[in-house]
């Protein structure tokens, strides 16, 4: 069974945001993928991490926060997190939820999702 | 990735480190480059003397006293080597460094070969030479001891019960923590002091001689002016004989007559060695790019160290350096200050003892019924020194003052007796645990303290661990002294409140020559250049708002950089959505402009319609994507309500229609909005102008105002505040036009620009630096810069674009993009041949 395949019998699929050139450089973006948000986010060295698109605080749009080494800050109350673990650093917030992403060789993001229903968005 | 010495180091590879020495400062170290993940380049190997772990030196004191027991003072304890990975020889010399083989021989025979070689031997006790010092043979006669080591403290107490008198020859900072600790078992002290009185190297003679007072009073006995010969006693301790022909009964004898570096192998391995070993700026062996030295050993810039603070200084700089984190970290030497207790007795010194010339000034204030001294010397309105001997409760507003070279009050008073400040520090003393003290985020005193107990003992780590003063800011003096409270001497200092950003070990004024000095134009081009390549977030919009103000519009304005705010021209609100405030400048507006502003409401279905604080017009509740259109209808300049720059001036009704105006402050105001608009400044600038003393607008509680008086004038207001904090503002200069006005308030606002932290308000920054220097620099122009302020506040306010035209022409598609939609599923082909 391909890769593929058995993420998808998982009920993972894997959904392409199209190039990288969506996303600012050194910044992040929301997306609306399988009926939820996700914010990815793309280094000035275009390293690409995904994770849930608000933060577990007061759901600040996250993507809208200042990235860099590795990690974001929420742009409402400051909190940093790690972007690849979605670890809180330096506060008690719970952990990001995050995603597996990928960058191809042609420069498109692809990032693997549970399976949604449209009901998921409110 | 470059070794030590410039070579390459193989992929995968790890460098040889050893560090020879395995006390407060050689363990630090590596304690310090571990966190930097030094780990993962170097294969770390200590040599130390004593065969334990690292201790804190300081508390010996303790266990001579009976109060610490040596368990509790270990800092690195053995298994701590193990878990991380370091191989210590403990108990092992070092006998010979063989350089031109990159050799450590310890005096077991153990070879450790290195790549990178640090010296942290550290001192010895200094032992006068006396007649008769030995007993059987050669061995050192029985009941005479050095002050240094944990063997020394269990030599001590287990000769001390058998002794009933004991003399410390010293009396310096260890000799009379000695002479503590043995007056606590229960002998008859006396202190033997070569000098005329006591701690010579901390204390003028008014302060030493209180403080042999203090200690009489406590049961030693004090010879000054004495110095020790001989000792007496064949096998055993009897006495001491003194170059006068006195002599003093005793059957045990401390010596702590100084401390001298070790550094015999340094001479023997041919390095550079004048008092201590003679290390570079980089803390390197000159003549040996594999080696380095740190500590009491190290000499720097011709001055060695005995403090704990400045070594510590020097291991976290070699450690960032040899981490790779800020591979051109450089130590320029410290300002030298302590607050101790000296056998109990408090005590803070810092900087000059004694003034320098005649211009210092020197304050003293006695009070030998409590054993207390207070002296500041003060030199061009700072803080050149002080003691504080007796009551150090003035200590830490001093050291601050000192430590950054602020503006002391004019009544010194306020210094020595802390007036105010030690009526709220007290508050903090009997506040319950319960007490809010961080109102922003909700942090407790008692979160604080466990906090503290947990370890977090810079005010930085604890504000990062409790979130306290990570809001309005408003609160760190308190969590400072709730930190002091419950940290006491464990307090450590932290450098990094003097850097500009946390992410660029540089202060301000060593920041912006680094970017002139390597023409860094962007924010990323500092943190490769200055940072290691790390790119700090927290760091980013701080380096945003200083290369604009160097670089004016020759800055490389990378986006990333930018807090949402600055991204998209308009304030984030608690939902993710944006408020618009269009300019209106003076709060002066039309008809025909409010009904735009009323149209564009309702096409738009803005939730809120508010007027703000600063006279202006707030539509809330706009989503991202919906902002550039908004902008287009308005047809109205950006407001910069969300930025950190200039924002409004708020004006009253002034002498056209007001019956008691003097002075027209709404064209004036209309007049510096427009002139000033957008420009950058560290932190928000709120300005004000008022007609008439009655101060309608409030302009003496503004950044900056300016109030009409009679007869044509204009008083400039500097550094006023009515938010966290109230502050009543400074009055600058008194002008007598418009266009002078204009002049002083863009002369500050460059200043100000210029020499602020980031986030630093005007209010603090005025207080920083002292009104008086202020109107010396800005008025009466004494540095002659105020050509160059004006000349750039007028590049500055004529670089001015409003930044709402990026809504016909954004800097990057998804800009304004709410939500985006992917592309649809992966095609296999797409992911499989990746």
């Amino acid at each position: 069974m391909s890769t593929s395949a058995r993420d998808a019998a998982r009920g993972v699929v894997r959904i392409d945001l199209g190039s990288i050139e969506r996303v600012p450089p050194g910044e992040g973006q929301t997306f609306l993928v399988e009926g939820r948000e996700i914010a990815v986010f793309r280094s000035r060295d275009d390293v690409v991490h995904a994770t849930q698109a608000r933060c577990p605080h007061r759901a600040g749009l996250l993507a809208d926060g200042i990235v860099g080494d590795g990690r974001v800050i929420c742009p409402l109350h400051g909190y940093r997190f790690e972007l690849a673990s979605g670890a809180p650093v330096g506060n008690a917030c719970a952990a990001l939820h995050t995603f597996p992403v990928e960058l191809t060789t042609d420069r498109r993001v692809l990032v693997w999702v549970p399976r949604g229903s449209r009901s998921e968005v409110a | 990735m470059t070794s030590a010495n410039g070579g390459p180091i193989a992929d995968g590879e790890r460098q040889r480190l050893v560090v020879i020495g395995n006390g407060m400062v050689g363990a630090r170290f590596v304690d310090e480059l571990l966190a930097r993940g030094g780990g993962e380049r170097y294969e770390i190997v200590m040599f130390g003397d004593e065969p334990t772990g690292n201790y804190n030196r300081i508390l010996l004191s303790g266990i001579l006293a009976g109060s610490h027991a040596p368990e509790d003072i270990f800092i690195n304890p053995l298994e701590w080597y193990a878990t991380h990975g370091v191989t210590l020889h403990a108990g092992v010399r070092v006998g010979s460094v063989d350089r031109e083989s990159r050799l450590v021989r310890g005096d077991t025979g153990v070879l450790e070969p290195y790549d990178v070689l640090v010296f942290a031997t550290g001192s010895s006790p200094f032992v006068p030479p006396l007649r008769n010092m030995s007993g059987h043979g050669t061995e050192t006669k029985e009941g005479l001891f050095a002050f240094r080591t944990l063997d020394d403290c269990a030599r001590m107490l287990a000769h001390a019960p058998t002794a009933r008198t004991a003399a410390v020859i010293g009396g310096g900072l260890l000799g009379l923590e000695a002479a503590r600790g043995l007056l606590e078992r229960g002998l008859d002290v006396h202190v033997v002091h070569l000098r005329s009185h006591l701690m010579e190297m901390q204390l003028d003679p008014p302060a030493g001689e209180l403080l042999r007072a203090t200690l009489e009073a406590m049961g030693v006995t004090v010879h000054v002016d004495t110095e020790t010969s001989a000792l007496l006693g064949a096998q055993r301790v009897e006495g001491l004989a003194f170059a006068d022909g006195r002599t003093l009964a005793c059957d045990m004898v401390v010596v702590s007559a100084g401390i001298r570096p070790n550094v015999s192998l340094a001479i023997d391995c041919g390095l550079v060695v004048d008092r201590g070993i003679v290390v570079t700026d980089e803390l390197r062996c000159p003549g040996d790019p594999a080696v380095f030295a740190i500590g009491e050993c190290a000499q720097h810039r011709g001055q060695l160290y005995g403090l704990v603070a400045p070594l510590w200084e020097q291991a976290r700089v070699l450690a960032e350096r040899l981490s790779g984190r800020v591979p051109d970290a450089v130590y320029t030497g410290s300002r030298v200050s302590t607050k101790l207790k000296v056998a109990g007795v408090e005590l803070a010194v810092m900087g000059d003892q004694e003034p320098a010339s005649t211009t210092d000034e020197v304050v003293t204030y006695s009070e030998p019924s409590r054993g207390v001294y207070k002296k500041l010397v003060v030199r061009d309105g700072r803080l050149g020194g002080a003691i504080l001997l007796g009551d150090a409760g003035a200590a830490p507003m001093l050291l601050q003052a000192f430590d950054r070279g602020t503006a002391l009050p004019e009544n010194r008073a306020e210094l020595l007796f802390q007036l105010a400040a030690a009526e709220r520090a007290a508050g903090v003393a009997e506040l319950a645990d319960s007490a809010q003290i961080c109102n922003c985020n909700g942090v407790s005193k008692g979160d604080l303290v466990a906090a503290v107990r947990g370890g977090h003992c810079t005010l930085r780590s604890l504000c990062e661990a409790t979130r306290a003063g990570l809001g309005c800011g408003a609160c760190k003096p308190q969590v400072q002294q709730v930190l002091e409270l419950a940290a006491g001497d464990a307090v450590r200092d932290d450098p990094s409140v003097h850097w500009y950003v946390p992410g660029v070990p540089l202060t301000k004024a060593e920041l912006v020559r680094a970017v002139r000095e390597h023409d860094l134009r962007s924010v990323s081009a500092v943190f490769a250049r200055l940072a290691g390549g790390r790119e700090d977030a927290g760091s980013k919009a701080g380096l945003a708002s200083l290369l604009r103000t160097i670089w004016g519009k020759d800055y490389d304005d990378e986006r990333d950089a930018r807090f949402i705010n600055d991204r998209v021209h308009a304030n984030v609100q608690k939902d993710g959505t944006f408020s618009v405030i269009p300019r209106i400048f003076g709060g002066v507006t039309t008809a025909a402009e409010l009904r735009r502003i009323a149209d564009v409401a309702e096409k738009y279905a803005v939730p809120m319609v508010k007027i703000t604080g600063g006279q202006r017009i707030d539509l809330l509740g706009v989503s991202k994507e919906r902002l550039p259109d908004m902008w287009r209808d308005l047809g109205m300049p950006s407001g910069h309500a969300y930025t950190k720059a200039f924002r409004t001036c708020k004006t009253c009704i002034g002498s056209e229609f007001c019956r008691y105006g003097v002075g027209d402050s709404t064209t004036l105001g209309v007049q510096i909005e427009r002139r000033y608009q957008g420009v950058e400044t560290p932190h928000k600038l709120k300005l004000a102008t008022a007609g008439c003393p009655r101060n309608c607008s409030e302009a003496t509680t503004k950044d900056v105002g300016a109030v009409a008086i009679e007869g044509g004038q204009w008083e400039i207001y500097v550094g006023g505040a009515a938010g966290t904090r109230v502050r009543k503002g400074d009055l600058l200069v008194v002008v007598d036009s418009h266009d002078a006005v204009l002049r002083y308030m863009g002369r500050f606002m460059q200043y100000y620009r210029e020499h602020a932290k980031y986030l630093e308000r005007t209010f603090d920054f005025v207080e920083r630096m002292g009104i008086d220097r202020l109107r010396a620099v800005l008025v009466d122009d004494v540095e002659k810069i105020c050509a160059e302020l004006d000349a750039a506040i007028d590049a500055a306010a004529e670089a001015y674009v409003d930044p709402w035209e990026e809504a016909t022409a954004p800097v990057h598609p998804s800009q304004f993009a709410d939500l985006l939609e992917p592309i649809g599923p992966a095609p296999a082909a797409a992911w499989e041949n990746r």
